[in-house]
C-alpha cells in the first residue's frame, strides 16, 4: 500500500490540526469503553493492554530480583568467615546457579524486555504494540516458568552446574539427576519468550510510530530498544540451540560434547559465548536508552550528541557480537585469535565512551536538579564507568589470565550489571512510576534507598576485586583460613547487608506509594518532552499527535491539550475494535488502521500449557506434558483463528487531516509480514549454529573422522530424490498462490495439502537415507550432528505440517480470499523458508562429507 | 606472604602480569578520576568549562578520540608483553615435561621420562626446579578444570580431549599454592594444590627418590598396614608402585608420604590426619569420590593402614 499522497500535507507542521472541534460527543466514551480493563475474575488473566502487562511483567522481574538477591544474601553469610558451614557444597551449588541464572534470565533480561513493553507505546504514541496478546502470552509463560524454576530449589532439585552449564560437568555421567534438565528446558523456553517479546518490539518501533516522528526523531530509548531486539534476534538463538544440544546429549546420549566419541566441550563454549557476551549488552542497551531520557528530563535540556548516541547504540550492538572469545582466553585457543578478540574487546569500549561523554555534555549544558532519579544516574556513572574499565583490563589477556574465573570477575561483573542496568532501572522506576501510577514516589525514601543501595553495592563488591587477586577462585562454597581472604570477605557480607536495607526500603516506598491507575497521569511532573508524557489513558493518547521534532512537549507547547481534545490523528475508534496506527519504518507516514486484538483467554491457556508442558518434560511426567502439549497448540490456534487475521472488516478509515486509510493490508506493507520475516531471521541464526555445529565438530575431528569408520554417506540418489521433492513442494506452493489470486481459494486448500505430503516425504527420505547408511546418532559426533539436522528439520515438519492443515481449514471455511490473505502469505513465506532450510540441510549432510573427499 | 596471590609473584611471568595489573589499576583509576571530576565539573562547574564540557566537541575528544588513543597505546603495549610471555626464558636446556591431569577434585601430576616404563606419578603437588623453565602440559580425565598458580603464571583450562600448555618458572625456592578455577563439582572450591620450588640439587634428589619403588613394611605395624590396606579394597583405586595394587582411579600412594598435604590441599601430611582422611573422607570433603572407611576399619586397623601409608616416603 503507498501512502495516500495528502499524508505529506497532513504531516507539514504548518498544516491545520487534523481533526476540528467539537469531537462527536459520544467518541471518547467509545474508546474508553473498547479499550477497558477486564473487571472481576477476568483481571489480570485475560488482560492484554500493554500498561497491565508491561507493569506486571516488571513486578514479576522485580520478584525474581529480590528472590535472587535472597540467594545472594545466602552466599554472602556462607562466605562470611572461611570453613563456615552453614550451607553445605551441593546447596551453595545449587544456590549460586539459581542466583546467576535468575538474574540473567528471569531478571536482567525480562526487566528491561518489560520496560519496553510498557514504555514504547506511550513513548512512539501508538495505543498498542502490534501483538499484545503475543506479549501477554510470552509474559504468562515466563511468569509462570520462572516460579516453577524456582521452586526446584525447596526440593534439592535445582541445577547445580553454574550458570553457563559447561558440559562434560553438566552431561548426564557428571549429573545425572534432573537438576540440569531444569535449567535446560526451563530456562530454555523462557528464551523462546524473550523471542517472542523482541519480535513484537522490533516490528513496534519500526511501523507503529507517531506520524511525523522519522527515525531521526525517534527517542533515544527507543533507538537502545530496537538494537536490543535485533541483539536478541542474533544472539539467543544461540543460547537456544546450544541448550538444545545439550539437552539432547543428556536424554539421548547423542555426543556433542563428549570428546570420546568424538565430540567436544568447547562447542558449547563457543555457542554459549556467542549468545553470551551480547547478552551484556542486550542488557545495558536499555538501560542506556533509558538514561538517554532521564537525563534530558533532570537538566532540562535538549540531549547533546544525539546522532552520536543512536550510532553508539548500533556499533555497541555490531561490535558485542565479535568478542564472545574474550570469555575463553584460558581454554588454550592459538595467540593470534586472542589479539583478534583483545583489541575488538577493546573496541566495543569506545562506543560506551560516546555514551558517558554525551550524558556529562548534557549535564552540564543543562542546570541539573538533584531529584532522586538523577541520583541514581550518578550512581550509575560512578559503579558503571569502574566496571567498564575493570572490563577493559580483563580483556588484555595476560591479566584476564589471572583475572579470569576469580573474585575480581564476580566484582567485575557485578559493577558492569548493577552499575549499567539496575541504577538505570531503579532511576527509570523513580522517573517513570508517576506515568504509571498518577504521582511520584516517596523522595525521602527514595534519597534513602539510594545512598543505602550505593554505599552496600560498593562496598560489598569493590573488596572482591582484591579477594580476587589474592587467590579467591568463584564459585567455591568455601576458603581456608591464613591466605589473607578472612577481612575483604567479612567487609563484602556486612555490605551485602547494607544493600539488602536498600532494597527492604524500596519495596516499603513501593508499597506505601505505588498504585496503579489506569487513568494516567494529571501532569507531567519532571517537565520532560516526550510523548509518554501525554495524558494517557489504556488507550494511550486519546489522539495520535502528529510529530515534528524529538522533543515535542517542548517544541508544540499546546501538544498536550490538542491530543486530549482529540484535535490529532484518529481520536475515535473506526471500527469499533482496538486499533493502532501503522506507520512507515523511516519516515513514520501513516500506513493503514491496524485493528488489534483485546482480552481473551486463549493466549492465558496457551501459556499455562506451554509452562506446563516444559515442567512436565522436566520432570519426566511425558503423558503430562503430551497433555499440556495438546492443550497449548489447541489454544493458540483456537486464538488464531478467532483473533487474527480478521479482514476488512470496514472499508476505510478516516483518521483526519484528510487522510483515509484502509484497515486492512496484507503483503509486505502489513505488521504480520513484517514479524514473520524477523522470526525467520530467528530461525536462521538457529540454522547458521546448525552449520556452525557441523564446521566446529569436523574441524575438531580432522578429515578423516568425518565420517568416522563405520559410517558412510549416502548414495546420491537420495538427496537427489529428496531435492527434487522439494522442488515439487515449491511448485505446489507456486501454484496455490496463483489459485488464490484467481479467487480459487478452496482449490488452494486443496493444492496445499497435496503440496504437504511432498515435504513430509523429502525429510523422510532423508532421514531413511542415513539411516541406512549406517550413520547413528549415539556413537559418534558426526552422527549426532547428522541427526542434529534431522531434528531441527523434523520440527520443521512438524510446523509446517500444523500450518499447511491450519491453512487449508481456513480456506476450506471461507476464511481467506483474494485480499484476506495473510493467513496465506504467512504460511508459505514459512514455508518456503522450511524447503531452502531442507536444500540447505541436505548439503550439510551429503555435501561436505563429499567436499572433503572422505565420503 | 600470600602463597596463592597474582600480586606476590615468584616467578617471571607472574612478575610481567603483577606488573602489568599495576599499569592498569594506575591507569585504570585515573581514568576513572578524571571521568568523575568531569561529572562533578559538569553539575557544579563555572560557566567557562560547563560550556566546554556541554559540546559535541567534548563528545568526540572525551568519548572517541581519547579512548582510541589510549587504548591503541595499550594494545600494542600488551600485545609486546603477551609476546614476551610466550617466549622461552632460559637459554640453551630444554623446558622440563610434567603432565598433569585434573580428577574430580584432585590433581594427578606425572614426569614423563623419569623411569625406564614411562615416569613417576604423584598427586597434589608441583615439584620443580628453580631457574628452569617447566612445560605443564595439561588434560582431564573427566569434566574441565583449570589450573591456576597465580604467583607463577595466570591460569590454563583443563579439556578433556585437549592437551594444554603452560610454561611456569620459580626464581626462588618455596612453596607456593595453586586452585582448581573452573567450577567443577560438588568440591571443586577444595581441589588446591602445592608447588614446590627446589633448588636444582634438591630437585634432582626428590627425583631420584620418588623413582623408587614403595619401601618394605620393617615393622609389624606396617605389616599389618599393608594387609589392611589390601583387604579393605584400597587398591581397587589406587596404585602404589612395588606392590601388587596399579589401579589409576585415586592418587598414587606410592610416596605418598612425602606430600605437602592431604586431600588436595585440605589437610596436613601426617599420621592422624591420614587416619582422619580413611576414616571420614566424607566428612572432611563431602561429595569426593573416596567413601569414608569409618565403619570398614576398627582402630587398630586404622592406625595400622595409616601408619603405613605414612611410612611411604
Amino acid at each position: 500500500m503507498t501512502p495516500p499522497d495528502t499524508a505529506g500535507d497532513a504531516l507539514r507542521h504548518d498544516a491545520p490540526l487534523p481533526n476540528p472541534l467539537p469531537r462527536p460527543p459520544d467518541e471518547l466514551p467509545r474508546l474508553e469503553r473498547i479499550w477497558r480493563s477486564p473487571r472481576g475474575w477476568a483481571f489480570p488473566w485475560t488482560e492484554v493492554n500493554n500498561n497491565w502487562i508491561g507493569v506486571l511483567y516488571l513486578g514479576t522481574a522485580g520478584l525474581f530480583c529480590v528472590l535472587a538477591v535472597i540467594l545472594s544474601l545466602l552466599m554472602r553469610a556462607q562466605l562470611a568467615v572461611p570453613g563456615n558451614d552453614l550451607l553445605d557444597q551441593e546447596t551453595y551449588n545449587q544456590v549460586f546457579t539459581t542466583h546467576g541464572t535468575m538474574m540473567m534470565f528471569l531478571f536482567a533480561v525480562p526487566a528491561v524486555e518489560a520496560l519496553g513493553v510498557y514504555l514504547l507505546p506511550a513513548m512512539l504514541a501508538a495505543r498498542d504494540l502490534p501483538f499484545p496478546r503475543l506479549s501477554a502470552y510470552a509474559y504468562w509463560a515466563y511468569a509462570v516458568g520462572g516460579l516453577g524454576f524456582f521452586t526446584s530449589l525447596f526440593f534439592g532439585l535445582a541445577p547445580n552446574g553454574g550458570w553457563f552449564m559447561y558440559p562434560p560437568l553438566t552431561s548426564h555421567e557428571y549429573s545425572p539427576g534432573i537438576n540440569a534438565d531444569f535449567w535446560l528446558l526451563g530456562i530454555g523456553f523462557i528464551e523462546i519468550s524473550a523471542i517472542a517479546g523482541a519480535v513484537e518490539i522490533v516490528v513496534g518501533i519500526l511501523r507503529n510510530r507517531a506520524p511525523g516522528m522519522t527515525l531521526a526523531r525517534m527517542p533515544l530509548f527507543a533507538w537502545a530498544m530496537l538494537v536490543f531486539a535485533v541483539m536478541i534476534i542474533f544472539a539467543f538463538p544461540a543460547v537456544i540451540w546450544a541448550t538444545v544440544l545439550l539437552e539432547l546429549e543428556r536424554a539421548f546420549d547423542w555426543p556433542f560434547f563428549l570428546p570420546d566419541r568424538g565430540g567436544d566441550p568447547l562447542l558449547r563454549q563457543h555457542l554459549f559465548w556467542f549468545f553470551g557476551h551480547p547478552e551484556v549488552y542486550i542488557i545495558f542497551l536499555p538501560a542506556a536508552g533509558a538514561v538517554s531520557m532521564i537525563v534530558p528530563a533532570m537538566v532540562q535540556t535538549r540531549m547533546v550528541g544525539y546522532g552520536l548516541v543512536a550510532m553508539a547504540l548500533v556499533a555497541t550492538g555490531f561490535l558485542s557480537f565479535g568478542l564472545w572469545v574474550h570469555h575463553m582466553y584460558a581454554t588454550g585457543i592459538p595467540s593470534l585469535s586472542l589479539a583478534f578478540f583483545s583489541g575488538a574487546s577493546f573496541a566495543v569500549s569506545v562506543p560506551t565512551g560516546i555514551q558517558v561523554f554525551a550524558w556529562i555534555a548534557t549535564i552540564a549544558s543543562g542546570k541539573p536538579k538533584l531529584h532522586v532519579p538523577m541520583l541514581f544516574v550518578f550512581g550509575f556513572l560512578f559503579i558503571f564507568v569502574l566496571g567498564g574499565l575493570t572490563g577493559v583490563m580483563v580483556a588484555i589477556v595476560p591479566f584476564d589470565w589471572q583475572a579470569h574465573d576469580t573474585y575480581f570477575i564476580v566484582a567485575h561483573l557485578h559493577y558492569v550489571l548493577i552499575g549499567g542496568m539496575v541504577f538505570p532501572l531503579l532511576a527509570g522506576l523513580y522517573y517513570w512510576a508517576p506515568s504509571a501510577a498518577g504521582w511520584r514516589l516517596s523522595v525521602r525514601l527514595g534519597k534513602w534507598v539510594f545512598w543505602l543501595l550505593f554505599l552496600g553495592v560498593n562496598l560489598t563488591f569493590f573488596p572482591m576485586h582484591i579477594s580476587g587477586l589474592i587467590g579467591m577462585p568463584r564459585r567455591v562454597w568455601t576458603y581456608p583460613e591464613g591466605m589473607g581472604l578472612e577481612v575483604w570477605n567479612m567487609l563484602s557480607t556486612a555490605s551485602a547487608a547494607v544493600s539488602a536495607l536498600g532494597v527492604l526500603l524500596l519495596l516499603v516506598d513501593l508499597a506505601r506509594n505505588f498504585r496503579m491507575s489506569p487513568g494516567g497521569p494529571a501532569d507531567n511532573p519532571f517537565n520532560a518532552a516526550t510523548l509518554e508524557w501525554l495524558p494517557q489513558g489504556n488507550y494511550a493518547a486519546r489522539s495520535i499527535p502528529r510529530i515534528t521534532s524529538r522533543e515535542p512537549l517542548w517544541d508544540q507547547p499546546d501538544l498536550a491539550e490538542q491530543v486530549r481534545q482529540g484535535r490529532h490523528f484518529l481520536p475515535g475508534t473506526v471500527t469499533g475494535l482496538r486499533e493502532t496506527l501503522v506507520t512507515s519504518p523511516v519516515e513514520a507516514r501513516p500506513q493503514y488502521v491496524a485493528i488489534i486484538p483485546g482480552p481473551a483467554w486463549a493466549h492465558f491457556i496457551a501459556a499455562l500449557c506451554t509452562a506446563g508442558f516444559f515442567l512436565s518434560l522436566t520432570v519426566k511426567l511425558l503423558w503430562l506434558a503430551g497433555i499440556f502439549g495438546t492443550v497449548a497448540v489447541s489454544a493458540i490456534l483456537y486464538w488464531l483463528w478467532t483473533g487474527t487475521d480478521l479482514g476488512p472488516v470496514v472499508d476505510r478509515a478516516d483518521i483526519g487531516g484528510g487522510l483515509c486509510l484502509p484497515v486492512y493490508v496484507s503483503g509486505p506493507d502489513s505488521v504480520s509480514w513484517w514479524a514473520m520475516v524477523v522470526l525467520l531471521l530467528v530461525d536462521g541464526t538457529v540454522f547458521a549454529c546448525l552449520g556452525f555445529t557441523h564446521a566446529f565438530l569436523w574441524l575438531s575431528n580432522g578429515d578423516a573422522q568425518w565420517p568416522p569408520p563405520g559410517m558412510g554417506v549416502p548414495e546420491v540418489a537420495f538427496p537427489l530424490g529428496s531435492l527434487a521433492l522439494l522442488a515439487g513442494c515449491a511448485g505446489l506452493l507456486w501454484l496455490a498462490g496463483r489459485l488464490l489470486r484467481q479467487g480459487r481459494a478452496r482449490a488452494m486448500g486443496g493444492v496445499v495439502l497435496l503440496a504437504l505430503p511432498l515435504f513430509l516425504l523429502a525429510l523422510g527420505l532423508d532421514l531413511h537415507a542415513v539411516w541406512q547408511a549406517g550413520i547413528r546418532p549415539t556413537l559418534h559426533a558426526f552422527g549426532a550432528a547428522t541427526f542434529a539436522n534431522q531434528f531441527w528439520q523434523g520440527l520443521h515438519g512438524l510446523m509446517v505440517a500444523t500450518m499447511a492443515l491450519y491453512l487449508a481449514a481456513r480456506a476450506f471455511a471461507g476464511l481467506i480470499d483474494p485480499v484476506r490473505r495473510i493467513t496465506f502469505d504467512n504460511v508459505r513465506i514459512f514455508w518456503l523458508y522450511a524447503l531452502a532450510q531442507a536444500a540447505a540441510g541436505l548439503c550439510l549432510t551429503h555435501l561436505l562429507p563429499r567436499a572433503l573427499g572422505t565420503g | 606472604m600470600n602463597l596463592q596471590s597474582a600480586m606476590h609473584p615468584a616467578g617471571p611471568d607472574g612478575e610481567r602480569i603483577a606488573a602489568l595489573s599495576w599499569l592498569l589499576f594506575g591507569g585504570g583509576g585515573a581514568i576513572f578520576v578524571l571521568v568523575m571530576v568531569l561529572v562533578l565539573v559538569a553539575v557544579v562547574g563555572g560557566r567557562w568549562e560547563r560550556r566546554l564540557l556541554g559540546s559535541r566537541r567534548a563528545i568526540v575528544v572525551g568519548g572517541i578520540a581519547f579512548p582510541v588513543v589510549v587504548l591503541t597505546a595499550l594494545l600494542l603495549h600488551t600485545l609486546g608483553l603477551a609476546r614476551a610471555i610466550g617466549l622461552p626464558l632460559a637459554g640453551g636446556e630444554p623446558p622440563l615435561r610434567i603432565e598433569v591431569v585434573g580428577h574430580q577434585f584432585w590433581w594427578e601430576m606425572r614426569y614423563p621420562g623419569t623411569l625406564p616404563d614411562g615416569g613417576i606419578v604423584t598427586a597434589n603437588e608441583i615439584r620443580i626446579p628453580t631457574g628452569r623453565d617447566v612445560m605443564l602440559e595439561v588434560t582431564s580425565a573427566d569434566v574441565i578444570h583449570s589450573l591456576w598458580i597465580p604467583a607463577l603464571h595466570g591460569k590454563i583450562d583443563m579439556i578433556p580431549g585437549l592437551v594444554n600448555h603452560r610454561r611456569i618458572r620459580a626464581d626462588e625456592p618455596g612453596v607456593l599454592r595453586g586452585q582448581c578455577t573452573e567450577f567443577c563439582g560438588a568440591q571443586h572450591a577444595m581441589m588446591a594444590f602445592y608447588v614446590m620450588a627446589q633448588t636444582p640439587e634438591d630437585f634432582a634428589a626428590w627425583l631420584d627418590q620418588q623413582r623408587l619403588p614403595a619401601a618394605e613394611p620393617d615393622r609389624p605395624i606396617l605389616a599389618l598396614g599393608r594387609q589392611v590396606f589390601g583387604a579393605a579394597g584400597c587398591g581397587g583405586c589406587h596404585a602404589v608402585r612395588g606392590t601388587e595394587w596399579n589401579a589409576r582411579i585415586g592418587p598414587d600412594l606410592t610416596h605418598v608420604g612425602s606430600r605437602l598435604s592431604l586431600g588436595a590441599g585440605v589437610l596436613e601430611n601426617h599420621r592422624g590426619t591420614l587416619a582422619g582422611w580413611i576414616a571420614g573422607s566424607q566428612d572432611l570433603k563431602p561429595g569426593n569420590r573416596m567413601p569414608s572407611f569409618a565403619a570398614a576399619l576398627d582402630g587398630q586397623e586404622l592406625r595400622a593402614v595409616a601408619a603405613w601409608l605414612e611410612s611411604l616416603k
